[in-house]
């Protein structure tokens, strides 16, 4: 239990192709490796087919992968965001085999604390400057409360045309810019003393 | 899942010329949870005397309240405060009482004692005391803390490079450690004046 923090700038949302993102919960070498795996994946695709693999496909091509190794013990957590034929995607895929599409999810040791900010502050018709930073504020409130999440606070956006990445800010001094901290009023100050 | 890592701690001493510094983190959590940023492991028995208790933060309360309770029967005894090495043993000896069912506390002792000589020592659950020159350790952060510490500590520091030397090692070892952190407490002790100060550090 409890454990040693290895690095604060790691990037845990990870670039599948110029279109599709996917994001890294739980090991971070199956994480990387299955992103990068399925990354291969997405262009043979391409190649093949003379068109982009859609959201779903993608996600599916990688629940599937992960669920071949069910209980073999990869620990994998995922959303796959992107921008197909169909418009913008998000699929939640975990090495249990499950995928879930969905409009909002958060995933991770850290994501019940991030639920709660994204739902109290969720709209439909949230402009893109309010998603950014709702999505940004729920992760600072997860790396507060949470002993195992921390770093950075990347934040993307997809479009038609693909990603752009908006943010990535340093946790420790997204904090104090939420919440400065008032300068302490001084009670004494000592001086010299004359010497007669 | 051990005990003494349920709520997470950091705790450092070191000796410094005619003075002292302790510190510690100011997390209280469940396991990863945070609970509290505000909680206080590092207490003064005296003007001169401070212990800090590393592990379980309800056990540190309580074996705090026993440690002020058996100092002012002392006080009202003997007129005087208690020596740094005599309130040791009595930590030791109050800790091997419960030898069965010790409290899941790590202590660290500082004080100033005969002469504003500086004392500094911890000890395990159980009461077996280790004395030291330069600085000694607690809690989870404790490994990382080792780390800043030897490479950190230089003898006979003046009280504003201790309290410098001691900043920069808890801060550096928290931030590299899950269970800990969430912002610093400093004391410095010198024969002449106590201060405290509140650290900022990362909050993640």
């Amino acid at each position: 239990m409890g454990g040693y923090i290895s690095s604060q700038s790691v990037k845990k949302i990870i670039e599948i192709n110029p279109y599709m993102l996917g994001t890294m919960a739980g090991g971070a070498a199956d994480c990387q490796f299955w992103h990068r795996n399925l990354g291969i994946k997405c262009r043979l695709h391409e190649l093949a087919n003379k068109r982009r693999i859609s959201v779903t496909g993608a996600s599916k091509l990688l629940a599937n992968i992960l669920y071949s190794y069910r209980g073999m013990g990869l620990s994998v957590g995922t959303m796959i965001a992107g921008w197909d034929e169909k418009g913008p995607g998000l699929y939640y895929v975990d090495s249990e085999g499950g995928r879930l599409k969905g409009t909002k999810f958060s995933v991770g040791s850290g994501s019940p604390y991030a639920y709660g900010v994204l739902d109290s502050g969720y709209k439909y018709d949230l402009t893109i400057d309010e998603a950014a930073e709702l999505a940004r504020r729920a992760i600072y409130h997860a790396t507060f409360r949470d002993g195992a999440s921390g770093g950075v606070a990347s934040v993307y956006h997809v479009g038609p045309n693909g990603w752009t990445k908006l943010s990535g800010d340093d946790v420790g001094e997204l904090h104090y810019s939420y919440y400065p901290v008032e300068p302490a009023v001084v009670e004494q100050e000592m001086t010299e003393a004359v010497v007669a | 899942m051990s005990i003494f890592e349920y709520n997470g701690s950091a705790l450092v001493a070191m000796v410094g010329k005619n003075c002292f510094a302790i510190a510690s983190d100011r997390r209280l959590g469940v396991q990863l949870q945070t609970i509290a940023t505000d909680f206080q492991r590092i207490f003064k028995i005296h003007d001169k005397l401070f212990v800090g208790l590393s592990g379980l933060g309800s056990d540190a309360q309580t074996l705090y309240q026993r440690l002020v309770f058996r100092h002012k029967l002392y006080q009202l005894r003997e007129e005087r405060d208690m020596k740094p090495e005599t309130f040791a043993s009595l930590v030791s000896a109050m800790l091997y009482e419960k030898r069965f069912g010790p409290y899941f506390v790590q202590p660290v002792i500082a004080g100033l004692g005969e002469d504003d000589k500086p004392f500094i020592c911890t000890m395990d659950s159980i009461g077996a005391k280790e004395l030291a020159k330069d600085f000694v350790v607690a809690g989870t952060a404790s490994e990382s803390l080792y780390g800043a510490c030897e490479s950190m500590f230089k003898p006979d520091m003046d009280h504003e490079e201790l309290f410098e030397t001691i900043s920069q090692a808890l801060v550096s070892s928290i931030d590299r450690d899950c269970l800990s952190g969430w912002g610093g407490h400093v004391y410095i002790v010198t024969p002449t004046e106590v201060t405290e100060r509140i650290l900022k550090g990362r909050m993640d």
